[in-house]
């Protein structure tokens, strides 16, 4: 059993060895590719189970029903995917992938600027292509992401990018296209250093610092109607929130705050709102739908806020608000969150196991995400004329159990799974097998 | 209160000092009093239980002479009639810190401090048995007043500082005598309590379990010193001996630190008297066990302010619960046999002691057991009984004249009278003039009625058509009242002073705007009519239902223990973790506590039946590296602490015990941090989720410590690292000191010679002789090996590497080593000791023969531990079978409990998970868990508890609702925060509460 073991080992590092090295971006396509016989999961709900998938200068050519299909297979590298599953890229929203290489080692955290009124921060320029932990979201499907600064009342702007890239310039997808508030708590904590109690309390700044982002926002309003003297650097990074080029993603967990914000943004004529966080946001469904505000929600794999929640309630929120007609997307931001990215599809899986269809839990990392970044005419799902963005996957890539993949492309260039930690697997394997 | 002052004060000057007589007398001649005072007629309280329903009690000197029904009153005696009154014991007070100044804090320090600040005491600062309450004595009359005014006659106080804290003072809250009068006795008892002194910032302990160690360290060392070992002085541990004999008495502040505590004094031979928290109530029958006399608060918690229905979903059951139960602690406390003092500890002041203490006798407390708690039991606490507490001959006169029962609403408290000396605290002559009353001014007759406290009456004035503003005082007998005349325009006042007849009239003069003086007098009509329906309304409302106390008391507990069950699991996918491998359509029997037949159709008459068609059964999941359920984690006052035991600190209510069941774990280990090379000892627990702190741990538990290595112990992220060591070059040489120092310890206390017996060295001694194992906290390959050559030198071996994320670079030593590996399943790149961590560790490990188990150090992974096994089927092949192991039988092996946990054997224990779904997979779920045959967790009741957690709660609103409307007091809402503890968790020490 132990001798299989090791000789199947040793096969699959033979294997795997003639791949390209690791962290080197692969190259544009040059040759058509069909992946044949895999049970497509389109992202949209759909899933053709003996499937074909025609890659043609980067984009999706052809997806169908294999047996149905009646291409000419000449001159098109094919691969045999029967038996496995595709699936499109998945994407990460509200990341600092990048911005930080190493939490505990300051020197590599650039995720956040001093200061509380950021807009004009842009996290895409410290976006790092070359993070060793960005290459180790590759193996796992999660291929694209949006880089989200941290810190202050309004952290900054964020950019869509794709994880396989020389630098930031060629990882962009989408540059600048949002802004981050972080909407002040209900609760703050008693500050002791003052002789304040410990613990959580009702924050009685709250209406202080609402006003401070009312009075922000109708200054940069002000400003961007015209006539201005000197170049006022936040305020101009403002002006997308209000000409609809820009989305607005508020940072918000508490039932009342989601209220306010919603309040809030209407009031100033935000055209793109978007919920990040959104712990209860299952309270206030209803309202998020009816004002088409999506919902970009917390970490699944967490704990519940309160004492008394249920004790799954951070794995069936998802359901609930899907259940009430809210678009929903997954984040991981928290401890430890940029490797923990590449858990993403399993925070998926986990609100299926609580309630929503494989699909529907999908849907979340792919299609969903892609609307509510704004890049769904190019990526999200299998469908013809998108980017050529997926992967192929031995089994369900919702299980951590199943999730095993064998190729992945990014706008159809098939890119390495490699990473320093499957070199460093390899090379201990290595020296066991030959002591 | 000011008003009060003036009164006691005004006495204070109309009264010559005594001088003791030794004392040259330059002042006037000798005034020395030999007199006698009797208070006749009134119903007197001896003790609680001795009743005289029209008595004297004669005093002298400041003693009872006598009290009864028939006493002689000598000649000489100045009598007062007290007739329709009653006299009580004045009350006394245990936990205070009257007369001794706030101790001032040390400075703070940017570099922490290790070593202690003095010389020629005991080496940790915090420990000062030297103190003496009566050197820092200074004489509060402010603060007498208000505890005089509370009913308070004798205080004993000392000064609220540090673990050890030196001896107290009884002192009498005498205003018109000296200190030679007031200190009854100069070193009454010794105080202790778990908190550091402010005055010192040396780090030793930073934790609970610190203070416990140290405690427990400390009695050692006495009893080493008191037997003439030292060759240093110690004027600490001479104190210490020397104080040995007094009252000791523990600030434990919650039920959980009363067994605490308890422990300590039982092993010490040594029974504290201890401060409760007022929760005791959630574990009567452990404090009843414990045979501790307590000293109870009853700061009981106002309702909360709940008209914010956002702010309110935030706020836990267990905190609306503490509102509703809380009141009935002393009752509950009283009814199980628990002897108790009451005290005003924790109160704002003691202005709000009656309205408290009203509170907990509308709760069931009779009055009997509160006069006893604040009388009878405290004086015998402290030895005592024959001078304070009762009125029985030779006590002192101590006592209190009230309009009636003390215990009452609208009972008046008129003197408080310590040693001898009246106290006025309301005008017992004071005629009522409350009621109506109706006067003619200026051709207007006009209704007046007085309503309120004598001392603070508000008063109506109305004629026929008109309402008129109005104020009166009242005192000695005159009353001043200002009319605001009836033309608003102007302000314009009538001005009456009047005498208050014994008919209760009111004669004397008004004095109008024009200033015209008229002779007034006002005719008594009527009495007040008593309020008594409005009262007795707040009353039925505070007396309301308690909420039955769950097991544990929150949300999540059960209202009775579960039972052990005899269970038959038919048709399930059974994943043995044995030879038989997994086993379909496979029945499980599950008897006393075990697993007692595994195989196909098996029946039992008597078993539950539970169809697990479909489903799967594995062993329950264990969590070789775990910080739920603990009160603290790290120790890092210093570079080893291998004295503390987390065992000490298990919290047995924490919701993470709750959700882990959840996620199908049954047993963990609560493991020290990394904050230190040498750690503290384990806790390897069950989660028998509603059972005491004490049965969580396992029967003869294995013994473990944790170690750890790298950059948390050489201390990376401190600015200011002075600890040794700052570099794992350093981290050696740590462990080779320890282990040398254990070995000649070991050899000493082996040769029979005398020896100091040390805790730390104990523990370090049993690694030596295999009695104990290490669970080292490890990261980077060279410590790895380091640590494995250490332990060889000193002929042991490393049980387990815990995190261990470089453990594949040197699998092959470890396997030599014989050491086992417990790692996360994909965590990386948080720190950079971690650069190189990869998830492929655990299947290479296992690859090369290494016993593997993932683990989760976070309450959050360790809900799916299962799924962190699935990973190293993801990342290097490892078999689904295998896979389970690393969270199963795997752990149980590196906590030395395989032979009763881990696997689905006949014999073993019944800790087993039934999952809706392949046990690997992000898809199922626990649905129930189950140890040693009782169920835990079950998916059903699950459901039912959040719907009792939902109509408990709206009940608990409305009735803090309803008590808003009342008018009472409330206090905002607060987020009760459950605080997830890692490695580096350090805890947030509080010098005060």
């Amino acid at each position: 059993m132990k001798h299989l073991k090791k000789s199947l080992l040793s096969i699959l590092m033979l294997c795997s060895s003639i791949v390209i090295a690791q962290q080197t971006p692969a190259p544009e396509q040059t040759k058509d590719v069909a992946i044949i016989g895999a049970t497509a999961h389109i992202g949209n709900g759909q899933v053709i189970n003996n499937s074909i998938i025609v890659i043609r200068n980067g984009k999706i050519d052809v997806i169908g029903d294999a047996e149905k299909s009646a291409i000419d297979m000449k001159a098109i590298e094919t691969i045999d995917a029967n038996g496995k599953h595709v699936y499109p890229g998945f994407i990460v929203p509200n990341s600092t992938l990048g911005l930080v290489e190493i939490d505990a080692v300051k020197a590599s955290d650039d995720d956040a600027e001093i200061g509380l009124l950021n807009p004009h921060i842009r996290s895409l320029i410290a976006y790092n292509a070359e993070s060793k932990v960005i290459e180790s979201m590759r193996p796992n499907g999660v291929l694209l992401g949006q880089i989200t600064p941290r810190g202050g009342r309004i952290s900054g702007t964020s950019s869509v990018v794709q994880f396989d890239a020389w630098n930031w310039e060629d990882a962009a997808i989408k540059t600048d296209e949002g802004l981050h508030l972080n909407w002040p708590g209900s609760f703050s904590r008693g500050r002791t250093w003052l002789g304040e109690a410990p613990g959580l309390k009702p924050n009685k700044e709250y209406s202080k610092q609402v006003n401070q982002l009312k009075d922000f926002f109708n200054e940069s309003k002000a400003y961007n109607n015209g006539h201005k003297t000197k170049t006022h650097l936040p305020f101009e990074a403002v002006k997308g929130i209000f000409d609809g080029s820009k989305k607005l993603y508020i940072h918000v967990n508490d039932e009342k705050g989601i209220i306010d914000a919603i309040h809030f943004a209407r009031a100033h004529a935000v055209k793109n709102m978007v919920i990040v966080g959104g712990a209860e946001a299952y309270k206030v469904a209803g309202l998020l739908k009816a004002n088409n505000i999506p919902v970009v929600l917390k970490r699944v794999h967490s704990t519940p806020s309160h004492i008394d929640d249920d004790y799954d309630l951070p794995f069936k929120t998802a359901k609930l608000l899907v259940d009430n007609g809210v678009l929903v997307t997954l984040e991981t931001s928290g401890q430890m969150e940029r490797m923990n990215t590449r858990n993403l599809p399993f925070y998926a899986g986990t609100t299926a196991a609580h309630g929503l269809t494989k699909e529907q839990a999908l849907q979340l990392i792919t299609l969903n995400a892609a609307k509510i970044l704004g890049i769904d005419n190019q990526y999200g799902s299998l469908e013809k004329g998108k980017s050529a963005t997926l992967f192929i996957s031995e089994g369900d890539a919702l299980d951590m159990r199943t999730n095993k993949l064998t190729h992945a492309f990014i706008d159809g260039r098939n890119i390495s799974l490699e990473t320093h930690q499957t070199k460093l697997w390899k090379r201990y394997s290595d020296k066991y097998k030959n002591q | 209160m000011n008003k009060l002052h003036g009164v006691i004060l005004a006495f204070l000057c109309s009264i010559s000092f005594y001088a003791q007589d030794y004392f040259p007398q330059n002042s006037g001649v000798s005034t020395e009093n030999t007199n006698y005072t009797a208070l006749v007629n009134a119903k007197i309280f001896i003790t609680p239980t001795q009743v005289i329903d029209k008595g004297t009690l004669l005093i002298k000197d400041g003693k009872v002479v006598n009290a009864g029904a028939s006493v002689v009153i000598p000649k000489n005696t100045n009598t007062i009639d007290v007739s329709g009154k009653s006299i009580y014991p004045s009350f006394i007070e245990l936990y205070s810190d009257f007369g001794i100044a706030k101790p001032k804090p040390a400075q703070r320090s940017q570099i922490p401090q290790y070593e202690a600040s003095r010389t020629g005491y005991y080496w940790n600062d915090h420990i000062m048995p030297e103190n003496n309450a009566f050197e820092k004595f200074k004489y509060d009359s402010k603060k007498a007043n208000a505890l005089l005014k509370a009913g308070f006659g004798v205080v004993n106080t000392h000064i609220h500082d540090g673990i050890v804290r030196g001896s107290g003072s009884l002192v009498a809250l005498n205003n018109y005598n000296g200190n030679e009068t007031r200190i009854i006795a100069k070193k009454s008892a010794q105080y202790l309590s778990g908190r550091k002194s402010v005055t010192s910032q040396q780090a030793y302990p930073t934790s609970p379990m610190g203070a416990f160690a140290l405690l427990r360290q400390l009695y050692l060392d006495a009893d080493w010193y008191g037997k003439g070992h030292s060759k240093t002085k110690d004027l600490s541990l001479e104190a210490l001996n020397h104080n040995k004999n007094l009252v000791q008495i523990i600030d434990a502040g919650s039920r959980a630190n009363v067994l605490r505590f308890d422990k300590i004094g039982d092993e010490n031979g040594i029974q504290y008297v201890i401060l409760g928290g007022g929760d005791e109530y959630e574990r009567m029958d452990d404090i009843k066990a414990t045979n501790a006399p307590l000293i109870i608060p009853i700061n009981f918690p106002d309702p909360y302010n709940v008209e914010n229905a956002f702010l309110t979903a935030s706020l836990s059951l267990s905190d609306m619960r503490a509102w509703n139960q809380k009141p009935s602690n002393p009752k509950l406390l009283a009814e199980n046999g628990v002897p108790f003092a009451l005290t005003t500890h924790q109160l704002k002041s003691p202005d709000e002691f009656k309205a408290k203490l009203m509170k907990a006798i509308n709760h069931g407390l009779s009055k009997e057991k509160a006069l006893e708690a604040l009388t009878t039991i405290p004086a015998q606490l402290l030895g005592k009984s024959n001078t304070i507490g009762s009125l029985k001959t030779g006590s002192y006169a101590n006592f209190l004249i009230t309009s009636g029962d003390i215990f009452d609403k609208k009972t008046t408290l008129y003197e408080n009278w310590v040693q001898g000396r009246q106290n006025i605290i309301n005008d017992m002559n004071t005629i009522d003039i409350r009621g109506d009353y109706q006067f003619s001014l200026a051709g207007n007759t006009y209704q007046m009625s007085l309503t309120g406290e004598l001392t603070k009456l508000s008063s109506k004035i109305k004629t026929a058509s008109d309402q008129y503003g109005s104020k009166i005082s009242y005192h000695k007998d005159w009353v001043n009242i200002s009319l605001k005349t009836k033309d608003s325009t102007k302000q314009e006042f009538i001005r009456i002073t009047a005498h208050v007849d014994l008919d209760k009239d009111l004669k004397g003069k008004a004095i109008m705007p024009g200033g015209k003086s008229l002779p007034f007098l006002a005719k008594y009509s009527k009495k007040e009519n008593d309020k008594k329906e409005s009262t007795k309304k707040e009353e039925d409302l505070e007396v309301a239902k308690m909420f039955p106390v769950t097991y544990p008391n929150n949300g999540y507990g059960f209202t009775e223990l579960p039972k052990t069950e005899t269970l038959l699991f038919k048709n399930a996918t059974v994943w043995t973790n044995e030879k038989d491998g997994v086993l379909e359509n496979t029945d499980v029997l599950i008897k006393n506590g075990k697993i007692a037949r595994i195989g196909q159709n098996i029946s039992n008459k008597s078993a539950k039946l539970i169809d697990a068609r479909g489903k799967h059964l594995t062993a329950g999941i264990i969590d070789e590296h775990s910080h739920i359920a603990a009160a603290s984690i790290n120790e890092s006052g210093q570079n080893s602490s291998a004295e503390v035991s987390i065992e000490d600190v298990i919290n047995e209510t924490d919701i993470s015990i709750y959700r882990n069941l959840a996620g199908g774990v049954t047993s963990i280990q609560i493991l020290h941090g990394s904050a230190n090379p040498i750690g503290g000892r384990s806790a390897i627990i069950k989660l028998k989720w509603g059972e005491s702190a004490d049965n969580l741990i396992y029967m003869d538990s294995p013994k473990f410590i944790k170690f750890a290595l790298g950059e948390n112990v050489k201390q990376s992220r401190a600015r200011n690292g002075v600890r040794f060591p700052q570099t794992r070059m350093g981290v050696e040489q740590v462990f080779k000191d320890y282990f040398t120092r254990a070995k000649a310890y070991n050899a000493l206390k082996e040769s029979g010679k005398p020896y100091r017996k040390d805790i730390e060295l104990e523990t370090l001694a049993e690694i030596l002789n295999k009695e104990r194992f290490i669970s080292c906290h490890s990261y980077v390959q060279s410590e790895i090996n380091m640590l494995m050559k250490v332990a060889e030198s000193f002929n042991f071996n490393i049980n387990t590497f815990t995190h261990i994320l470089e453990g594949y670079k040197v699998a092959d030593k470890m396997k030599t080593h014989g050491v086992g590996g417990s790692t996360f399943s994909d965590w990386w790149a948080y720190k950079y000791e971690v650069n190189d961590a990869i998830p492929y560790n655990a299947s290479i490990m296992h690859n090369e023969g290494v016993v593997v188990a993932i683990n989760s150090d976070d309450g959050e992974m360790s809900r799916r531990l299962n799924q962190e096994a699935a990973k190293s089927v993801k990342y290097g092949d490892v078999s689904e079978e295998d896979a389970l192991k690393f969270v199963t039988l795997n752990p149980a092996k590196l906590l030395h409990i395989d032979d009763r946990v881990g696997s689905i054997k006949v014999g073993k224990d019944a800790d087993v998970v039934l999952w809706t779904d392949h046990p690997l997979s992000v898809y199922a779920k626990a649905e129930k868990t189950i140890i040693e045959g009782v169920t835990y967790f079950d998916l059903e009741e699950d459901k039912k508890i959040r719907e009792s957690i939902k109509k408990e709660k709206n009940e608990l609103i409305n009735m803090m609702m309803q008590a808003k409307n009342k008018g009472l007091k409330t206090q905002p809402i607060k987020k009760k925060e459950k605080e997830y503890l890692h490695c580096d968790s350090i805890d947030h020490e509080q010098h005060d509460h």
